[in-house]
């Protein structure tokens, strides 16, 4: 197990990363991103069971599926640090020719991407069958996903939750990034989506809270009882409070850099909040 | 003219069911997902025989595309079963993100496509899906003409590696291409050699272009008749061979004329080798209820309008 100093070593580098990447073309999505940097670092690097090389299959492995593409900086940063490609290839996210697209794509060969999302609710559906080809397999390891709180408005996700429960696919950890903020504002605002831990109990699955979404402890323990629930009859939620630019003192609290990047002086500031640990790329 | 027998009229759809309760019995990463239409698709036998590996999704199409594309990652080979409206329109960002630009191992397998499904009306009697699907980049394109050749087409798109969309019907139509075929992907079947004029056709309107030539003979014309069931890839080499030879082309398909297999054909040849064309097809339109034969004869799309359209073309040679 990675000392829990490393992993947050991990968690500055990643923010650099992130804002680094939507600083230099001036386009991406940095809020999203820097509110589940704790979250995928501490899936990747602590959670999840993984194969050495990149499978496309993923047997006998947890898989991961990130339904909200919109936040590839976060997992672009994470999968290369985690060894799934070359740190350097950072340096290409959004330009012409990359593997790193706008939004993550399995159609340029990057490794650790086995879906493309980007138009969002459909990574549920997704990972549900993963789910289930793991089952048919009789393979024990688990399937993770991550979604947008604002990305439940999409109706697809609501099949999904209930066929999810329905079918008993208890095999499968999906999180909700809980944020309250969508593009256009509070998703509150925008369009309110009642108790999400009420609703997904009223289809039939098993909720938990990680009421400290940035905090890698706090993570680290909730994924360790999803993990521990699983097995057992019903699909797993996460209900994950982050917020949203966490780590950037002026990203924090608004809706307003859910997709903007930083201007040259606001990057040396951000950056400044987060000293460099691991090297940048 | 080459002589051809209805071994017994029987539905498209039947044909895919027996492709897929053979498939079931030879090939173990075969799975199938249905959203609601169990019976109307011919999955029965594949799911008695497999109770394991068939997936009941409910009427929820989109979450059925996305169950199917992420099925594929552990291996297996999703065959999803739908009316041919809800295959393609009520899921076209599903299919297209999820399986076609993911590059999934997806078969897409759509029943009641275009007029022939009759009573139910325009709701449900797609008329466009041949043009959303084939527009998907990678995407093959299959439109078999008959029982025994969409039983091949089924069990022939689980060797081939990537999506598919197969579109088959639900009407008992002429079943008269042999039992034991092989279906090969992407190549179009000379089922008549002629020299005044070219008719090519897809799906249910193939057996209708035969009974054209057979009537075009008799008044003296001579007519080559090509199955094309695979829309994409499509067969150009078959096509500009056969239209050097008669110089005019006539396309027949139950399906809108834009978007279809003779704007494909258009396509190609106004590169390759401009030549008159006229469209058997629906002309920008909704269907409506009816009985097959009397929607098909409605909207133009049966023998004899295949001839009209050659007595045309033939003018404009």
């Amino acid at each position: 197990m990675p000392k829990l100093q490393e992993l947050q070593d991990l968690t500055i580098q990643v923010r650099r990363d992130i804002l680094r990447m939507v600083h230099k073309v001036s386009s991406g999505h940095p809020g999203g991103s820097l509110g589940c940097t704790e979250f995928l670092v501490a899936l990747y690097n602590e959670t999840m069971q993984l194969q050495p090389e990149f499978d496309m299959d993923g047997k006998n492995e947890d898989l991961f599926f990130l339904s909200n593409g919109h936040i590839s900086p976060v997992f672009y940063s994470v999968l290369a640090r985690r060894g799934y490609f070359p740190v350097d290839e950072l340096n290409t996210f959004r330009l012409i020719d990359s593997r790193l697209q706008g939004h993550p794509t399995t159609h340029e060969g990057l490794p650790g991407v086995r879906i493309a999302s980007g138009s969002l609710g459909q990574g549920m559906s997704v990972a549900l069958g993963a789910a289930q080809a793991k089952k048919l397999n009789q393979d024990p390891t688990l399937v993770y996903s991550l979604h947008g709180d604002g990305e439940l408005q999409e109706g697809q996700n609501w099949e999904a939750i209930m066929y999810a429960a329905g079918k008993k696919v208890d095999n499968l950890i999906a999180t909700i990034d809980y944020n309250g903020q969508q593009i256009d504002g509070s998703t509150d605002d925008v369009l309110p989506m009642g108790d999400l831990k009420l609703k997904f109990e009223a289809f039939g699955w098993d909720v938990l809270e990680i009421k400290e979404g940035n905090n890698l402890e706090a993570i680290i323990k909730g994924l360790a009882e999803a993990k521990s629930r699983t097995g057992k009859g019903k699909p797993v939620c996460i209900l994950l409070h982050t917020i949203m630019g966490h780590g950037v003192d002026f990203m924090m609290h608004t809706h307003a850099w859910h997709g903007k990047a930083p201007s040259d002086e606001q990057l040396e500031n951000a950056l400044a909040q987060n000293p460099a640990t691991l090297g940048d790329y | 003219m080459k002589k051809y027998i209805d071994q017994g009229k029987n539905d498209t759809r039947s044909g895919f069911g027996a492709g897929l309760t053979e498939l079931g019995r030879t090939n173990p990463n075969v799975v199938a997902l249905c959203a609601d239409l169990i019976g109307s698709l011919k999955m029965e036998k594949f799911i008695e025989e497999n109770p394991e590996r068939f997936f009941q999704i409910g009427i929820a199409e989109a979450n059925m595309m996305g169950i199917a594309a992420g099925l594929t990652i552990g291996g297996k080979i999703p065959f999803t079963g739908t009316f041919a409206n809800f295959s393609t329109g009520r899921v076209y960002d599903q299919i297209r993100q999820s399986i076609a630009y993911s590059d999934k191992n997806v078969k897409i397998c759509a029943s009641h496509a275009g007029l022939t499904l009759g009573e139910d009306g325009a709701t449900h009697q797609i008329l466009e899906d041949i043009g959303m699907m084939k527009m998907l980049p990678g995407m093959v394109v299959i439109n078999p003409c008959d029982y025994n050749q969409t039983k091949a087409a089924t069990i022939a798109i689980a060797e081939y590696e990537g999506p598919v969309y197969l579109r088959f019907g639900r009407p008992k139509v002429a079943n008269f291409t042999p039992e034991d075929q092989k279906f090969e992907i992407g190549k179009a079947v000379m089922l008549n050699e002629g020299t005044d004029v070219t008719i090519v056709a897809t799906g249910h309107l193939v057996w209708e272009a035969l009974i054209a030539a057979e009537n075009l003979e008799k008044a003296g014309i001579s007519a080559e008749v090509i199955n094309i069931h695979t829309i994409k890839p499509l067969d150009t080499e078959a096509i500009l061979k056969s239209v050097e030879k008669t110089g005019c082309v006539v396309s027949a398909e139950e399906h809108n004329y834009l978007g279809g297999l003779g704007e494909s054909i258009a396509g190609f040849l106004a590169t390759a080798r401009p030549t008159p064309q006229e469209f058997v097809a629906t002309q920008d339109t909704f269907g409506e209820s009816g009985t097959p034969a009397q929607l098909m004869e409605k909207y133009g799309l049966n023998a004899a309008a295949i001839e009209k359209a050659v007595q045309k073309v033939l003018k404009r040679k």
